[in-house]
């Protein structure tokens, strides 16, 4: 296998990661997320981590790549199901996932997703007031 | 005093190489009862390790070892590379600094996921980062 297959949801993206990623899985699906955000006009990413068991520096800034570069199109994304033992060392090494926001379920991830989107459609002057979840 | 209880060496040349290592350090951690969080922190630490080994010096290798000292018993790790070496070691152990644009968090970031963290290193020679993490560190 040398890709990860992206679904398709209405407005969003959905991933789900069933394996530890060699390198160039994940740089291919950080690619293929960003054409796929690009071609579909997709307005959130969801990205289910729970079976990654590790995440070092370099997973997390292709999960941070992919943030940044979705938001510059205009597109939210969402980390769900970080394992503790890998939220925990993630503090430690000192790496943010700056540009996604986490969740710890789908569920919960998509929730957070709607939320984003309407509240980025109907009411884009008070995002500040509102921006308070967490 | 550190007795090892049992080795293996493994050598990294490709990229292909980080994930089966990452899954033998993994054996070794579970077969002396090490929990989950100080497995992962060791297996993070471990593969920025392997990283920085094979973007700065196209790969080494790396000594697995099972230790115990009094009742604690550990997993150490060794990477040995031919690179060029660091010529300031202070400056690479630095929260953010890197040669290569990166976040510079590898070094500084395993040394805080580890219990012991020694770092050698001679220009032209290569260099030698060995770690350890204790089943109750
Ligand atoms: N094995 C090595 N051989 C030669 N130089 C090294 C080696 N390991 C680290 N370095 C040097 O130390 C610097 C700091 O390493 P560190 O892992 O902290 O950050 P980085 O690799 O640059 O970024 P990141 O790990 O966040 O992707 C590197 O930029 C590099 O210059
Ligand atoms: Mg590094």
């Amino acid at each position: 296998m040398d890709r990860i297959p992206i679904l398709r949801m209405g407005k969003f993206l959905l991933v789900t990661i069933q394996i530890d990623l060699y390198d160039r899985l994940a740089t291919n699906l950080e690619a293929d997320l960003i054409q796929m955000v690009n071609k579909t006009e997709a307005k959130g990413v969801l990205i289910d981590i729970s079976a990654l068991s590790i995440v070092d520096s370099f997973m997390g800034r292709i999960l941070g790549n992919i943030g940044s570069m979705s938001k510059i199109m205009d597109a939210e994304t969402v980390v769900v199901g970080m394992q503790p033992a890998v939220a925990i060392t993630l503090i430690e090494l000192g790496l943010e996932l700056k540009g996604v926001h986490t969740a710890l379920n789908v569920e919960k991830g998509m929730d957070l997703l709607k939320e984003k989107i309407t509240m980025y459609d109907e009411e884009p002057e008070e995002l500040e007031d509102e921006d308070s979840v967490e | 005093m550190k007795i090892v209880l049992n080795k293996d060496t493994m050598k990294i040349e490709k990229e292909q190489d980080v994930v089966p290592f990452r899954n033998r350090v993994k054996e070794y951690a579970v077969k002396i009862n090490m929990g989950l969080v100080n497995q992962t922190k060791l297996i993070t630490a471990a593969s920025e390790l392997v990283r920085n080994m094979l973007k700065y010096a196209n790969g080494g290798i790396v000594l697995i070892e099972a230790i115990s000292q009094g009742r604690d018993n550990g997993i150490r790790l060794t990477f040995q590379d031919k690179g060029p070496g660091i010529s300031d070691i202070s400056l690479a152990m630095k929260d953010g600094y890197s040669s290569g644009k990166s976040l510079g968090v590898g070094l500084p970031g395993s040394k805080r996921l580890v219990n012991e963290f020694d770092i050698k290193s001679t220009i032209g020679e290569g260099t030698t980062v060995s770690i350890i993490k204790w089943k109750n560190g």
